[in-house]
């Protein structure tokens, strides 16, 4: 009777964990059994995870949103109507105007969730390739100048000056330079780069191609963890249709110009997410961290000049050159300029992507997009910023979520990942956890990172035991605080980067505002055997 | 096992020839390889040594410092159970507690009948919707004991 429904079910990872595929097959069978023609896309998600699976049908009245659904919801959907936009309970109806997105400044993940991943034309319905277009006709050092007046800054951790490392990679003369894009997101809480290359991997390309244009390089590299199969096939089938088109290749859109791409794959190490140790995976080496200098941006990939830039930051760049430098700089406050894709996880109601400027409270992220922890009990703490960044408590939700403000309280913004727990977590076996997390992954080039996060675990083992009263007497405890606290001050100043740096950053935060947790006769919940077994053989 | 070792040699000569040419191409061939046979056999790594021009340590090295290469083939199924932060706090140290029990395996391990592997793993970006597992690539997400028992059944684990 009427003519093909195009309806939407996203195609991420997360909310293919949450069984998308299987939901994207029932309706298909279940329109076919009615003699309906649909055309599913397999879009992004939009980052309101509890809704996921979102199931977005595109009717008259535009695009309307059913969820969280499930395939056992699929059969009694359309019988209310599903194809039309019709009434049922699991209705949202157009999920742009929904408060936690609408409150939103989407402008890395503008495209999240509303294109086709792998639509060339997508992309450029809704802005894409304006940046490359404007930067083809920009003179390479006027590129530079324009990400370096953004105020944008390293969205993978490290908050380095973008323009600044692309400065010093263009001003180097080298018959070969190149730019990477860290895509090793490793960081516990952190998904925004995942989401980016699933959603819109052409954001990535064009923001590598504007690089590779702004530098001089002419090859680039993504460096993809092994852990993100979903944003591989993503990237992949991208390039490919980019390529096919001249966005990336030998003649990039008739300019004369050249700069292509590879994905590699890594392997399984948290550590080649530190920018040195990613260089050598991509030589084909073991992972281990290089001393500094020579900067990768003078020295770097096969001993080039290289930009080492994160997912986020190169998806941000194409904003940046469509949209004026000025533009991304009036988001932000402070230092931080621009937006930050947040990303609230754990245990939390309303887990999800939050891109705003910077500037946002944990309060609010937490609460106010959050809704609180998923449990219902109450909020404990945060980690800020993955493994190595530090747990807050409730009495310091007031602090703004941007580079300096986080630094004052002796917390990092990291990747921007946020990981809520509720009063049930023991902070001492968190406090544990960083430590094991930093010995399991050290490349063990440096001997207070390889050596000093084993006798860490020993120590607050002893500290867990004595506080249960085993071993009783309290000179001893205050004897392993203390020995606790120097091990920190030797990692934090001795370790060749970030992994064996900033492990005493969870570890110090618990201590110091939880310090309850660490004290004889503090509760104990759990019982350590499984631990123990589990760290028999951890890898 | 001479047909064994002739398709490992074969394997491998497919990977050098294809990828050699590559920058840095000792990961890319280590991937092909194990994509193909599950693992990185032993019997592969004088011949990648070989062909790349590298010593036996330097690519034994790299294939065990890397988490996801293997020198033995696993069990039909690869279950990663993600221990990092954000699965925490939504039980996983329970569930991986319960997994353990049910499957009688530490991590590192094999089932007996070589059906389930099991791995630990230190976030899989599904943050979102923890705990999270991976089985032979699929993503798994709010998995509960329950759930788990479902997922296992589909394997053959006796629930």
């Amino acid at each position: 009777m009427s003519s093909s429904v195009t309806i939407y079910v996203p195609g991420d990872a997360s909310a293919c964990s949450l069984g998308a595929d299987r939901v994207a097959h029932a309706i298909e069978a279940e329109a076919g059994r009615r003699g309906r023609a649909v055309q599913l896309v397999r879009n992004g998600s939009r980052g309101l995870y509890w809704l996921e699976p979102l199931v977005e049908v595109v009717t008259a009245a535009g695009r309307v949103a059913y969820g969280p659904v499930t395939p056992g919801d699929v059969s009694k959907l359309l019988d209310a109507g599903l194809l039309e936009g019709g009434a049922h309970p699991l209705r949202l109806g157009d999920i742009a105007t929904h408060p936690y997105l609408a409150s939103q400044q989407r402008l890395t993940g503008a495209r999240l969730g509303v294109v086709d991943p792998t639509s060339l034309v997508d992309y450029v319905a809704n802005g894409g390739y304006v940046g490359l277009h404007n930067a083809l006709a920009m003179q390479p050092l006027d590129i530079v100048r324009a990400i370096t007046d953004s105020g944008l800054r390293g969205r993978g951790g490290a908050a380095f000056p973008t323009g600044i490392k692309w400065q010093t990679v263009h001003d180097q003369k080298a018959a070969q330079k190149f730019i990477t894009c860290n895509a090793d997101e490793g960081d516990s809480g952190t998904f925004s780069d995942r989401m980016l290359m699933e959603g819109d991997p052409f954001s990535v390309i064009e923001g590598m191609t504007i690089a590779g244009l702004a530098v001089g390089a002419t090859q680039g590299y993504i460096y993809l963890r092994i852990e993100y199969p979903h944003a591989a096939r993503s990237l992949a089938k991208a390039l490919q249709v980019a390529r096919a088109v001249g966005y990336v290749g030998q003649d990039i859109l008739g300019s004369g110009k050249r700069f292509d791409i590879a994905v590699r794959l890594g392997a399984g190490a948290y550590i080649c997410g530190e920018e040195t140790s990613m260089l050598e995976s991509l030589e084909g080496r073991r992972g281990e961290v290089r001393v500094r200098p020579p900067l990768p941006a003078i020295k770097g990939l096969f001993g080039q000049p290289t930009v080492v830039n994160n997912v986020v930051t190169l998806a941000s760049v194409p904003v940046v050159l469509a949209r004026g430098a000025q533009f991304y700089k009036d988001f932000g406050a402070g230092k931080s300029r621009g937006t930050i894709p947040l990303q609230l996880a754990g245990n939390v109601k309303h887990a999800g992507l939050v891109e705003r400027a910077f500037g946002l409270t944990v309060k609010e992220l937490v609460y106010d997009y959050g809704g609180g922890s998923a449990t219902g009990r109450p909020v404990r703490a945060v980690q800020i910023g993955g493994p190595l960044g530090a747990y807050l408590p409730v009495s310091q939700f007031d602090t703004p979520l941007e580079y300096e403000a986080l630094s004052a309280k002796n917390a990092l913004l990291g990747h921007g990942g946020v990981v809520v727990f509720d009063d049930r977590v023991d902070m001492a076996r968190m406090a544990r956890y960083a430590l094991e997390f930093c010995a399991v992954e050290s490349c063990g080039k440096c001997t207070p990172c390889r050596i000093g996060s084993a006798r860490g675990v020993e120590l607050v083992d002893r500290i867990i035991a004595t506080r249960a009263g085993a071993n009783g007497a309290n000179g001893a405890h205050d004897s392993n605080l203390a020995l606790l606290d120097e091990l920190c001050d030797t990692m934090f100043n001795g370790s060749l980067c970030g992994l064996g740096g900033l492990t005493p950053y969870p570890v110090r935060s618990a201590l110091k505002h939880f310090p309850e947790d660490f004290l004889p006769g503090a509760r104990a919940p759990h019982s350590n055997a499984a631990e123990a077994a589990a760290s028999v053989r951890m890898r | 096992m001479n047909n064994e070792a002739e398709s490992i040699r074969r394997c491998v000569a497919g990977a050098v020839q294809k990828l050699a040419g590559e920058p840095g191409p000792l990961l890319e061939i280590l991937h092909a390889v194990q994509d193909e046979l599950g693992c990185v056999p032993a019997e592969a790594i004088p011949q990648i040594a070989t062909a790349l021009n590298l010593s036996r340590a330097e690519v034994h090295g790299v294939v065990s410092f890397y988490h996801h290469f293997r020198e033995h083939a696993p069990g039909r199924y690869v279950v990663q159970l993600c221990r990092a932060e954000a699965c925490q706090s939504m039980n996983a140290r329970a569930l991986e507690e319960f997994v353990r029990g049910k499957l009688r395996l530490n991590f590192g391990e094999t089932t007996p009948d070589g059906r389930v592997t099991l791995e630990p793993v230190y976030c899989l970006g599904n943050c979102a919707c923890a705990p999270a597992m991976m089985v032979n690539g699929e993503l798994h997400g709010r998995v509960t004991p329950e759930r788990f028992g479902e997922i296992a059944k589909e394997w053959g684990v006796a629930p």
